[in-house]
C-alpha cells in the first residue's frame, strides 16, 4: 500500500520458500495459508461501510455509528507527531474485507472449521480442535476479518462468562454493546480509531458477570493472512462488579514485502471492585534487514476504572511490527482504582516504536504504575512516549513510572518522552529513568561460569525484562523469553 | 607417544597430579604492543595452594583473566596445559566457557553486577552447563534449590543470598563471599582467586578463607593472587612465587611470604636485577 508513486509495479524477484527461509529464518510464522476467500475490492467509501455492515447482518445503531465515524475520519488527517518514519498510507489501494469463504451452513463448531485454517492455526502452536486445544485457556482465533471460533465455551456458559468474536456479540448482545461500545474511546478520538470504528472487522467480546472470577484465561489469536487487506479489530471487554478477568491476546502475520495495516480499537471497563488484566504477546511481521515490508501496529487501546476499587493492567510484549504506535491508556474515574503497564519492546533491524502509556487520574486516591522496558537493537529506534494527568479531582493520586532502555549495539537508539500533567496539590508523581548497554564484562563473568554467549544473553535479557515478564501468564512468559532470544540472535557480539 | 622427541621430565606432563602447566607464556595487551607476562613458568599439582605475590603492575591480575580466557589479552609465545580426565588439554584453545567447564575457576578482583538474574538462577544456568559437560543430570530449580541451601550452611552463609540479583547492592565482603559460595556450587579443580584478600576487614577475610580451606582437596587446587601475606595466615600455602614484571622472579615455600612481608618486594626485585645482568654480561661473554 505504500509503493513508490514513480514505480506502480515494481517487478518482483523470484522467491522460492527457501530463500525467504534463509534471509528471514527468524520470522517462523511468515508463511501464508492458501484459502478460497470472499473478499471486497480495493477502496473505501460509504458503499464498502454498507456493504460490509450487511454481510454482517448488523442492526441499525452499528451501521450508524460506522457512518458517523466514517464521515468524521474524512475531516482529520493522519498524527505526524509520533518519533517514526513512514511513506504515507493510500487508504484506496486497501482491502477492507477479506474472510474465508464460507461452504454452505457454515460450520457448527470448531471441527468443522475448514482444515486449511485449523492447520494454520496448529502451526502457529494454537490447536482449536476439541482434542488438541490448549486446557486453561479459551482462545478466540481471529483470521484476516473474521472469527472462526472459539473454544471451551460450555465452560464458560455454566459461569455466565460471554467470550464471542464482536461480530457474534453485536447480533446477540446488542444491549450490551450499544451501553458500551464507543464509551471508553470514542470514534473522534484520534484518525486510526475513526478509521477502525468505520470499518471494523472482527475482535473480541468478553462480558464477565457480578462477582465471578473467570475460570479460564480468556485469549485472542489474530492472524492476518490476506494480502493488502487491512485488518481492523475491535475489542470489547466489559468485567462486572466484583469480576475478574485475565485476557490474553496473540498476533502473526506472513512475511510479504509490501507493509500492511493493522488498526485497531480496544476498550476496556471496569466497575466496582473489578479487575482485568490485559496481556500482549505481539509479533507481527517486522520487515526484513532491510525494512522492506511488515505490519504498520496503529492501535489505540484503553480501559476506564470506572467502579471504585477497580484494577486494569495492561502487560504488553511487543516485538514485531514495522512501526508500532500504541499507548495502552487507564482513565482512573473510580475512586481508589488501580491502572498499571508493564511493557517490554523489542526492536531490532530497521523497526520503530513509538510506544507507551496513558494514565489519567480522575478519582481520589487513584494510583498508577508504569513500567516500561526498551530494548534496541541493530539501527532500530525504540522510543517510550507516556503521559500521566493528575486532575484537579485526584485527591492523593499516586503515580511511579519506571522507563529502561538497553541498548545492543551502537547503531540504534532509545528515547524517553515523558509527558507529566499535575492538577493537584496532594498527589506524588514519579518518573525514572535508566539506559544501559549489555556490557562485555557481563558477558565475560558469565561465561567464565560455563554459560556460552547465547545463555549469557539470555540471562542479561531475562533479568532486564524480569519485572515485566512476572506479569505475564505463566505458559506465555516462557514463550516471551524464547521470542525475544531467537529476535536478537546475532545482534550482540 | 613413543615418537614424541621431546623429553618432559617425569614429574611434569607425564604426572597425572599435574592440574596446570604454564611454560614460556608471553602475553600483551589486545590490539597494542604492551606486554605484560614476559616468559612464564609455573607448575601446580592436585592438592596445592600457590600463592602469587608481587607489587602493583606486575601482571598478577593479568595472568588470572589470561587463564580464565579473557578477550582483552593477546597470548604471543607458551604453552598452558590442563590435566582434563588424566590428559593434558591446551587451554589456550578453549574458549573461556569450555575452561569454565573443564574446572578452571575465577574468583574476580572486582565481581560483575547482573541486575534482575537471581544468584538461584544464575548458578542453576552455570552449575546445569557443566553437568551437561560431564553428562550427568541437570537440576531442576526446586532441587537445586536445596542443594545451594546446603552450600550456604556448609560455608556459613545466609539464605539471604539466594534471591538477590547477582552482586547488585552488595557490599565488597558480600562480593567476595558471592564469589566463595560460587566456587562452592561449581567445586573446580583449579580455582584462581585474584587478590580476594583486596578490601576485606578481618572477619570478612576470615570468612572468606574458611570457605576456600573447606572447599581444599586432595584432587583440587587453589592460585592465590595476593598483595599481601596476610590472607596466607588464614589459607596456608606450599608454593609462594614472586611476580615481577610479567615474570616468576623467586619462587619458594611460606617462608617466603614472610619475607616479603618484613623486607618489601624490594630487596626482592634488586636482587632479581642485580642477577640479571650478571647472567646478561655473562651470556654477552659466550
Amino acid at each position: 500500500m505504500t509503493e513508490p508513486k514513480s514505480t506502480p509495479q515494481p517487478p518482483k524477484p523470484e522467491l522460492t520458500s527457501n530463500d525467504v527461509q534463509l534471509t528471514d529464518r527468524e520470522y517462523k510464522y511468515g508463511f501464508v495459508t492458501d484459502v478460497e476467500v470472499e473478499e471486497f475490492p480495493k477502496g473505501l467509501d460509504e458503499g464498502i461501510i454498507r456493504r460490509l455492515s450487511a454481510i454482517k447482518n448488523e442492526p441499525d445503531f452499528v451501521l450508524e455509528f460506522r457512518l458517523k465515524a466514517f464521515r468524521h475520519w474524512q475531516t482529520m488527517t493522519e498524527p505526524k507527531w509520533a518519533h517514526v518514519a513512514y511513506n504515507e498510507i493510500d487508504y484506496q489501494n486497501l482491502r477492507y474485507y477479506s474472510a474465508p469463504k464460507k461452504r454452505g451452513e457454515g460450520p457448527k463448531s470448531l471441527d468443522e472449521v475448514d482444515k486449511e485454517i485449523l492447520d494454520t492455526f496448529n502451526r502457529l502452536g494454537i490447536p482449536l480442535t476439541e482434542q488438541k486445544r490448549l486446557t486453561g485457556v479459551a482462545v478466540d482465533a481471529v483470521f484476516d476479518s473474521v472469527s472462526v471460533g472459539t473454544t471451551h465455551q460450555d465452560v464458560l456458559k455454566e459461569h455466565g462468562v460471554m467470550f464471542c468474536s464482536i461480530s457474534e456479540a453485536i447480533r446477540e448482545h446488542p444491549e450490551l454493546v450499544k451501553k458500551y461500545m464507543g464509551t471508553v474511546v470514542p470514534y473522534k478520538d484520534n484518525y486510526f480509531a475513526a478509521l477502525n470504528s468505520a470499518v471494523f472487522t472482527d475482535g473480541s467480546f468478553v462480558y464477565i458477570p457480578k462477582g465471578v472470577r473467570c475460570p479460564l484465561e480468556l485469549s485472542t489469536y489474530f492472524r492476518i493472512n490476506a494480502a493488502e487487506t487491512g485488518q481492523f479489530e475491535r475489542t470489547l471487554i466489559i468485567a462486572d462488579e466484583g469480576s475478574h478477568v485475565s485476557y490474553l491476546e496473540g498476533c502473526t502475520a506472513p512475511m510479504r514485502d509490501e507493509n500492511q495495516l493493522h488498526a485497531a480499537v480496544v476498550e476496556l471497563v471496569a466497575l466496582d471492585n473489578a479487575e482485568i488484566k490485559y496481556s500482549t504477546v505481539q509479533n507481527w511481521y517486522a520487515g526484513d534487514k532491510e525494512g522492506k515490508g511488515g505490519i504498520y501496529n496503529f492501535v489505540t487501546k484503553r480501559g476506564i476504572c470506572t467502579g471504585h476499587h477497580s484494577k486494569i493492567s495492561w502487560t504488553q510484549v511487543e516485538t514485531g511490527s514495522a512501526i508500532t504506535w500504541k499507548y495502552p491508556s487507564v482513565i482512573l474515574k473510580g475512586d481508589h482504582s488501580i491502572g498499571e503497564f508493564y511493557s517490554v519492546a523489542l526492536t531490532n533491524n530497521k523497526m520503530q516504536a513509538d510506544t507507551g502509556t496513558k494514565m489519567v487520574h480522575i478519582g481520589r486516591n487513584t494510583r498508577s504504575r508504569i513500567v516500561s522496558k526498551g530494548i534496541s537493537a541493530d539501527q532500530s529506534i525504540n522510543s517510550y512516549r507516556g503521559q500521566v494527568k493528575i486532575m484537579p479531582s485526584a485527591e492523593g493520586a499516586r503515580n511511579h513510572s519506571q522507563c529502561d532502555s538497553l541498548l545492543v549495539g551502537d547503531q540504534c537508539s532509545a528515547n524517553t518522552f515523558p509527558y507529566i500533567e499535575v492538577k493537584n496539590k496532594t498527589a506524588t508523581v514519579e518518573h525514572e529513568a535508566t539506559t544501559s548497554k549489555i556490557s562485555s564484562e557481563q558477558i565475560f563473568y558469565l561465561k567464565s561460569r560455563g554459560i556460552n554467549e547465547e545463555g549469557a544473553i539470555s540471562l542479561l535479557l531475562n533479568g532486564f525484562c524480569k519485572e515485566v515478564f512476572k506479569e505475564l501468564p505463566l505458559e506465555f512468559s516462557v514463550e516471551a523469553v524464547r521470542l525475544l532470544e531467537m529476535k536478537l540472535e546475532g545482534s550482540v557480539g | 607417544m613413543q615418537t614424541s622427541t621431546m623429553k618432559t621430565p617425569a614429574s611434569q606432563n607425564s604426572n597425572a597430579d599435574t592440574i596446570l602447566t604454564v611454560k614460556g607464556l608471553k602475553a600483551k595487551v589486545a590490539d597494542s604492543d604492551k606486554q605484560i607476562i614476559r616468559g612464564l613458568d609455573l607448575t601446580i599439582n592436585a592438592g596445592e595452594v600457590h600463592a602469587i605475590m608481587g607489587p602493583n603492575g606486575s601482571g598478577k591480575s593479568t595472568l588470572s583473566k589470561i587463564l580464565a580466557g579473557h578477550p582483552d589479552y593477546e597470548v604471543t609465545d607458551g604453552t598452558v596445559d590442563l590435566e582434563v580426565n588424566f590428559r593434558q588439554k591446551n587451554l589456550l584453545e578453549m574458549l573461556p566457557e569450555e575452561r569454565a567447564r573443564n574446572g578452571v575457576f575465577l574468583a574476580y578482583q572486582y565481581p560483575v553486577e547482573i541486575p534482575g538474574v537471581s544468584n538461584a538462577e544464575f548458578l542453576r544456568a552455570a552449575f546445569n552447563e557443566i553437568c551437561k559437560h560431564q553428562g550427568a543430570d541437570e537440576m531442576d530449580p526446586l532441587e537445586f534449590d536445596d542443594f545451594l541451601k546446603m552450600k550456604l550452611k556448609f560455608l556459613g552463609m545466609s539464605e539471604a543470598f539466594i534471591s538477590r540479583a547477582v552482586n547488585v547492592d552488595f557490599s565488597g565482603g558480600e562480593k567476595k563471599r558471592n564469589e566463595i559460595l560460587q566456587m562452592a556450587v561449581l567445586s573446580p579443580r583449579l580455582a584462581i582467586l585474584d587478590e580476594t584478600d583486596s578490601g576485606l576487614d578481618v572477619d570478612s577475610l576470615r570468612i572468606v578463607s574458611d570457605g576456600v580451606n573447606k572447599l581444599r582437596t586432595k584432587n583440587n587446587a587453589v592460585v592465590l593472587i595476593t598483595h599481601y601475606q596476610r590472607i596466607l595466615n588464614y589459607i596456608v600455602p606450599d608454593r609462594v612465587h614472586v611476580l615481577y614484571k610479567g615474570q616468576i622472579i623467586k619462587s619458594g615455600d611460606k617462608s617466603l611470604a614472610l619475607q616479603i612481608e618484613e623486607q618489601g618486594y624490594d630487596a626482592l626485585i634488586k636482587e632479581h636485577q642485580t642477577s640479571q645482568e650478571t647472567s646478561a654480561g655473562g651470556s654477552l661473554q659466550g
